[in-house]
């Protein structure tokens, strides 16, 4: 039995080299073919055709603003600055590998996971990124959307090596830095389409800002979103909410916080020194 | 005479209050963000007659199967149903759990027999990946699964 299948491997073998062989000849036969038609009659300067540009606009470009992620500026504490900044080499050399693009609260992400309990299979995810949070290797991201009418939130690690592709489908701001509030919310401000397509945006400029007020449900929240610690601006608090209420709830105002000196963290020379040390980073292998 | 605009106030608080209440069925008692643990009110969301006729009472978890009474997805509760005990497997909740699975808007149960067979034939929302690591034990239910997120 074994010997014969050997023979038969033996025998495929052949047959393909002599297949090949024959393919060899034929493409030789047809190039001289085409030459000598060519010597007969005066050959033509040949002129390629013109190559089609095709625009994706589809396409996510990077963006060319200058732009630091906020999970690179490390928190303002007393912890020993190596460790920021060797986390911030193992960012660096993450993002090599996955491209994490620019985006900011209120713009609509999809997500691209590994699912470790359906082996060979992904997961992908739409929805609005309603807050970012953490510093360094641990910074996250939640995502919301609406599926079946029942709402749904996923935390994203930014680096974790679960996760396989991230898009955004469309890049906006909105008014407020943290959309916790959408739990409460009427349910279309966070529905978004699974299969969006993603939106053209323009890579130079300000990014574009969503000045929308939404209505919220009736009242008992999650939170007291009217509270000044808050400070949201995005809710339609004039339909759900009397004038004495509004005026109730500046009852918790700390209106000194702000001008508490010991508070201050001045970020923007260390962007600038942490920008430049990416692009170093990035620039070496 | 000074009295009168405070009494109108008061009234118009008041009114203020009915209709908010009006608004909405009943005030919510069970906490906001946290597991599912005895007394908390679920949400059935398979499509059994069960747990789809109306009842002037919504179901309640009687009992968890936990070392600790606190109940995440995947593990199986008894409820109090309709006047009747049924058991039932959490298919998600408020509470985030660990990053990178998903967080519901509500508390979500779907009815099982005590062999583990759901007692419905579809569920109506997304029901989170990682019950995937119980297919051995729910595969019928993660059969009928609509959606996984």
């Amino acid at each position: 039995m074994a010997a014969c299948m050997k023979r038969l491997d033996r025998a495929m073998l052949s047959i393909r080299l002599l297949r090949n062989i024959q393919l060899h000849n034929e493409r030789s036969l047809s190039t001289s073919l085409h030459r000598l038609a060519l010597d007969g009659e005066q050959p033509s300067k040949f002129t390629p055709p013109v190559k089609p540009v095709i625009i994706d606009k589809t396409q996510s470009v990077a963006s060319l603003r200058k732009f630091l992620s906020p999970e690179f500026v490390p928190p303002r504490q007393r912890t020993n600055p190596a460790k920021f900044s060797m986390e911030r080499r193992d960012m660096v050399r993450r993002r090599k590998v996955l491209h994490i693009p620019e985006f900011y609260v209120g713009s609509i992400l999809a997500v691209t996971m590994t699912d470790p309990h359906s082996a060979g299979k992904n997961n992908r995810f739409v929805g609005i990124c309603i807050q970012r949070g953490g510093r360094g290797l641990g910074a996250t991201f939640v995502l919301r959307n609406i599926i079946d009418n029942q709402g749904v939130e996923i935390c994203y690690e930014m680096y974790s090596p679960r996760v396989q592709q991230i898009e955004v489908l469309k890049l906006e701001k909105r008014l407020d830095d943290n959309l916790m509030y959408l739990r409460d919310a009427l349910p279309e401000y966070c529905t978004v389409d699974p299969d969006m397509k993603p939106h053209p945006f323009s890579t130079t400029g300000e990014v574009p800002v969503n000045k929308i007020k939404v209505k919220m449900l009736p009242k008992p929240w999650s939170k007291r979103w009217e509270r000044p610690k808050f400070d949201v601006k995005g809710i339609r608090f004039d339909l759900c909410l009397s004038p004495e209420q509004m005026e109730h709830a500046q009852k918790w105002a700390q209106p000194w916080l702000e001008y508490d000196m010991l508070k201050e963290y001045d970020t923007s020379k260390l962007e600038e020194d942490i920008y430049t040390e990416i692009q170093q980073e990035a620039a070496t292998k | 005479m000074a009295l009168l605009p405070h009494l109108a106030k008061a009234c118009h608080v008041l009114r203020v209050d009915v209709t908010s209440l009006s608004q909405r069925s009943a005030f919510s008692v069970s906490a906001v963000a946290a597991a599912i643990q005895k007394m908390t009110r679920v949400r059935v969301v398979d499509n059994s007659p069960l747990g789809n006729t109306p009842h002037h009472r919504a179901p309640r978890v009687i009992h968890v199967y936990t070392k600790n009474g606190i109940g995440k997805v995947g593990d199986k509760v008894m409820l109090a149903i309709k006047g009747q005990k049924k058991k039932a497997l959490i298919v998600g909740h408020k509470m985030p759990g660990n990053r990178m699975t998903p967080r519901f808007d509500s508390n979500n149960v779907v009815l099982i027999e005590d062999n583990g067979n759901p007692t419905g034939t579809r569920i109506r929302v997304p029901v989170p990946t990682h019950l995937r690591k119980m297919e051995g034990d729910y595969s019928k239910l993660l059969a009928i699964a609509s959606t996984f997120v």
